[in-house]
């Protein structure tokens, strides 16, 4: 385990224990279960982003695919749809969305800000108009219960479904990362893109399947999300969640500028994240400065992360 | 000041330590007043770390640098300039996007209250552009002109800060013929008007003809001084080599084997008009020599599928081949070391393990996982076999020398067995100890079949190692010459485009 993963994990156990302390009620059942479940969505959505952080690029459209994928959902439950066929199309367009951002990052050759940042704009707008912006239910479906309600209780502590998303994709998205050649491709891409192309690498297409993975788990976690939230506002569902699956992939060791990351430490830093906002609900700070004190905690993570790596190139460079 | 005793700039004892290198032991130099001082010697010699000093990029370890008699320190570029030395690297330092005048004074503009005086600027500029011999507009922009015109501009900004020292490194590297001479030009110019100019070239040819003096430097320490009369290319050599080349160099010709790689009007995206035939055999050893932005590099990354060809064929063992990825080459037996080792042989930040390997790990895969088996054994056979010096497997490749990356370079690929392996400036930038080792490596190689084709900008390596050299000149390939018609002379005639003299 890397020095980052251990500092990631200190900062989890100080706030968890601290607020443990302070606040009786962060203990219960219920607030657990909680913390679990959002946990496990930030860290799907963290998880994606970091394949595509780890090429050096960014993906700013998670929040609105969460959004789209939502809203259609909505749409064709109240169409009738099968659920589970509603499942599948909506999971091949979120494939489709990232092929498109991987395309036009790699053949196009446009900025993954750029793309990501129209691809935001786009199916916000689309979530918008195709919803006439009206906030939707799903009802009653049962299809969807069979595929999303799955908890295994443990005493009086229910483990809930998207825990077990989580542990599916974490499992698989590390075995990719770390055992198999494409991801030992993608870090090599991500540290030095020219590099990996002249040792035979198909950069190109590893960037796509980057681009397509991190759509993918951002239209799995819509999915989820919807069924959590039990309903969907067009305009508001999903948004700036981007910017906290980034954070979580940043304070959990990915180097925006590419070739470094550990799922681990996303779904650590995830977990982080959200802890911090229970926190600051039980132990009675004003909810006003929540943003703010995530914000620090991040800066406060990245900077040490920095000055530690110095000091340790300093007694390479002494020796 | 006026002391024409003392000499204008004097280094002592000067020592410089990087992690893992000792770049310069004891190093002297002396510089008189209106003097071009030439410092020569072998790539990773010591020369540019030397000038880096002098020009404040670089503080060293230990030793005395002294200006007219008294000692300064120099720490930074800003020093430097206060102390009146302007180094102009090899490669440009200009914003293109800038007018000439803007460039010339940047970061030292006259203003008012922040407003650039604009007026000043130009004409004050003008009259630098004057004294280098450059007749543009000081209102052109950068990025309008020639390689060679930049180079003056660089001049005319060192003599903005009133530079006495000018330091240039490899001025001609990516300069034509008639660029060369007028830079010689105004180098005697700048010599006449007082100036002092330490002048770094690997040509010799251009050195005896410009320089008073040359100090001549040796694995980072001083390995001889020429004056006048003593200044020979034969005398150089000999002081920068420090043995006899003959041993230096050791090839053992065989005679060649069947075609391995045959070109055909081969045209390259660089050079789209010039057709480039030319082939290589089965334990041969093929030389491209030539001036920077001939088009050698650009020929091999076609060769490489890094730039596919955009006319002519290319066969590979009489198949003909189209690569146009850097996967579709090596699957066909072609492999690459880069001239940026740096940028495009290594993925720095991994370790000796995982860049070993990388290649490789396609043919070892079982369904997709990496066989973590096979790669620790292909990676300490590497190292072993090659004699690299490394803590262990999992160092990460920056923190290595320039020797052993190239050797890592070079072992990664001998891992795949290739056909035709290439090599782009294979020693630049490394000890003379590794330098000699990659040669007996190419010479191991050539006798066990493997076809090589080098670019080399050092005469030597090429006369040394090539059984056969090819030479370029603006994308075209203007002469061959076979082992027995390689000499300095004729390889200089064509790579500066003049067919004739073969």
């Amino acid at each position: 385990m890397n020095k980052n993963i251990l500092g990631i994990l200190g900062l989890f156990i100080f706030i968890f224990g601290f607020t443990a302390l302070s606040n009786e009620n962060f203990l219960s059942a219920y607030n657990l279960q909680n913390l679990v479940k959002w946990s496990s969505l930030y860290a799907i959505m963290g998880i994606g982003v970091a394949f595509v952080i780890i090429t050096g690029g960014i993906d700013l459209s998670i929040g609105s695919v969460i959004g789209l994928v939502a809203s259609l959902m909505a749409l064709m439950v109240r169409s009738e749809w099968d659920p589970a066929v509603a499942v599948l199309v909506l999971i091949a367009l979120s494939l489709g969305i990232g092929l498109i951002h991987g395309l036009l990052v790699t053949k196009m050759k446009l900025q993954p800000f750029v793309v990501t940042l129209c691809g935001l704009l786009f199916y916000r707008g689309i979530s918008r108009w195709a919803t006439d912006n009206q906030s939707m239910g799903y009802g009653d479906t049962e299809t969807l219960n069979s595929l999303f309600s799955g908890k295994l209780a443990i005493g009086s502590f229910v483990l809930p479904a998207p825990f077990f998303f989580l542990v599916v994709v974490a499992v698989l998205a590390a075995i990719f990362l770390n055992r198999t050649i494409w991801g030992r491709y993608l870090l090599a891409l991500g540290n030095n893109e020219d590099g990996a192309r002249y040792s035979g690498i198909e950069t190109g297409r590893l960037k796509i399947t980057a681009y397509v993975i991190c759509s993918f788990l951002a239209g799995l976690s819509g999915l989820l999300f919807a069924y959590e939230l039990d309903s969907v506002q067009p305009a508001q569902t999903g948004e700036f969640y981007e910017l906290y699956a980034i954070a979580a992939a940043v304070l959990g060791g990915c180097s925006l500028r590419g070739g470094q990351g550990t799922i681990l430490g996303v779904i650590i830093a995830a977990a982080v994240i959200r802890l911090l906002r229970n926190s600051i609900n039980l132990l009675g700070i004003s909810t006003h400065l929540e943003y703010a004190i995530i914000g620090m905690v991040i800066l406060c993570g990245v900077s040490t992360d920095e000055i530690i790596k110095r000091i340790m190139a300093k007694r390479r460079a002494a020796k | 000041m006026g002391d024409t005793q003392t000499p204008l700039l004097e280094v002592a004892a000067l020592e410089k330590q990087f992690p893992g290198v000792r770049a310069l032991h004891d190093v002297d130099l002396t510089l008189n007043r209106g003097e071009v001082l030439a410092v020569v010697g072998e790539n990773g010699a010591g020369k540019s770390t030397l000038m880096k000093i002098l020009a404040g990029v670089h503080t060293p370890n230990e030793g005395t640098v002294r200006i007219d008699g008294a000692e300064v320190r120099v720490q930074s570029v800003r020093d430097a300039q206060a102390h009146g030395i302007a180094l102009i690297h090899q490669e440009l330092n200009l914003a293109a996007n800038l007018d000439i005048a803007a460039n010339v004074f940047l970061g030292i503009e006259p203003h008012t209250a922040g407003f650039i005086d604009s007026g000043q600027i130009h004409a004050k500029a003008a009259s630098h552009l004057k004294r280098v011999g450059l007749d543009f507009p000081t209102d052109t922009l950068v990025e309008e002109l020639t390689i060679g015109h930049q180079q003056l501009v660089e001049i005319a900004k060192a003599l903005s800060v009133d530079a006495r020292i000018i330091i240039m490194d490899e001025p001609t590297s990516s300069l034509s013929q008639t660029e060369s001479e007028r830079l010689f030009k105004v180098v005697h110019d700048l010599r006449s008007q007082g100036i002092s100019i330490i002048y770094i070239s690997h040509r010799l040819g251009e050195v005896m003809e410009l320089a008073d003096r040359v100090t001549i430097l040796r694995d980072g320490e001083n390995a001889g001084e020429l004056a006048g009369e003593q200044i020979s290319h034969n005398a150089m050599v000999k002081l920068m080599v420090g043995r006899d080349l003959s041993q230096f160099y050791q090839r053992n010709t065989t005679e060649p084997g069947s075609m391995v790689l045959e070109t055909e009007n081969l045209r390259t995206p660089a050079h789209p008009r010039s057709g480039l035939s030319f082939s290589v055999h089965e334990g041969e050893i093929v030389g491209i020599a030539g001036l920077v932005g001939a088009g050698r590099t650009e020929l091999l990354e076609t060769l490489f599928g890094v730039t596919p060809a955009v006319g002519g064929t290319l066969k590979i063992a009489g198949k003909v081949i189209h690569p146009k990825t850097p996967l579709e080459a090596i699957q066909s037996g072609i492999v690459l070391a880069p001239e940026d080792r740096k940028q495009h042989g290594l993925i720095l930040e991994m370790s000796v393990r995982e860049n070993a390997s990388l290649p490789r790990l396609r043919m070892d895969q079982k369904v997709g996982a990496i066989d973590f088996g096979a790669e620790i054994v292909v990676s300490t056979e590497m190292v072993k076999k090659m004699d690299i010096k490394t803590p262990g497997l999992e160092q990460v490749v920056q923190y290595l020398s320039g020797g052993n990356q190239q050797k890592i370079v070079l072992g990664k690929w001998l891992a795949m067995k290739p056909r035709l392996l290439l090599l782009d400036e294979p020693t630049r930038g490394i000890d003379v100890g590794s330098k000699q080792e990659i040669y007996r490596l190419m010479e191991e190689l050539a006798a066990g079949g493997v076809a090589i084709l080098f670019v080399s900008s050092e005469m030597e390596e090429v006369l040394g190692m090539a059984d056969r050299a090819l030479v370029m000149h603006e994308g075209v390939i203007t002469g061959e010459l076979a082992r027995d018609q390689l000499n300095e002379e004729a390889v200089m005639q064509l790579a500066t485009g003049n067919k004739a003299a073969a």
